[in-house]
């Protein structure tokens, strides 16, 4: 399953909550303000590396790149463009949208 | 128009730009503000302290990129851009990072200059 987060770690507990019910093995894209979480030094660094060992992590690359974070992508998560986030919701069955 | 009194204003920006309108909102009521002769104070604490990050570049989201016009508030007068501390710091953000000049303050001390306030604008 392809779980979707758009908020803030850091303003919005959504991030919290998809991790504490996501099933192990599904895909994590984070997009527009939730691609803060991604970048290094922030406070839910350790939140969102602890959760990579479970899920695959991926950030919307035009939305770091709007925010000045595109050098910043903490390692192990993928980015990708748009295109790569269709293939995504196409890839898995279903996806749930963390508003 | 008629001398008016001038009021110490602050607009406290707290959102990160571009996932929602917050950011852009609060600049222009910012220049706003400025062209009636007031007393501007601009503090960024929070997600806010997003708004100032240097490289922004927002071809790919198809939105217009106004960080640059933080770099002109200088030129309206609007000197006092005051960003709280510890939100840089639980971002992994420095003073480096931002893209003008500003002072950074503890959120103790932003508080007290809160309190000295007229008026405060929350966005």
């Amino acid at each position: 399953m392809l779980h979707i987060v758009n908020k803030s770690p850091l303003q919005r507990t959504t991030l919290e909550s998809c991790l504490r019910v996501a099933v192990p093995g599904g895909a994590i894209l984070l997009i527009e303000d939730a691609v803060y979480a991604a970048t290094r030094g922030n406070a839910a660094e350790a939140q969102l590396r602890d959760a990579l060992s479970r899920f695959k992590v991926y950030a919307l690359a035009p939305d770091l790149d709007a925010r000045g974070m595109g050098d910043r992508v903490m390692e192990g998560v993928s980015t990708v463009d748009y295109g790569g986030f269709v293939d995504l919701v196409a890839e898995h069955k279903n996806c749930q949208s963390w508003l | 128009m008629s001398e008016g009194t001038i009021k110490k204003f602050m607009f406290v920006n707290r959102t990160a730009p571009y996932g929602t309108i917050y950011a852009l909102e609060s600049l222009e009521v910012v220049l706003i503000t400025a062209a009636f002769d007031q007393d501007v104070s601009l503090v960024f604490m929070d997600d806010g302290v997003f708004q100032l990050k240097k490289g922004q570049q927002t071809k790919g989201i198809e939105n217009k990129n106004f960080s640059p016009t933080y770099r002109a508030l200088d030129g309206y007068d609007i000197e006092k851009l005051y960003v709280e501390e510890e939100a840089l710091a639980a971002r992994g953000l420095t003073e480096d990072d931002l893209l003008v000049d500003v002072t950074v303050m503890s959120r103790a001390e932003l508080g007290k200059l809160m309190d000295e306030m007229d008026v405060v604008l929350s966005y």
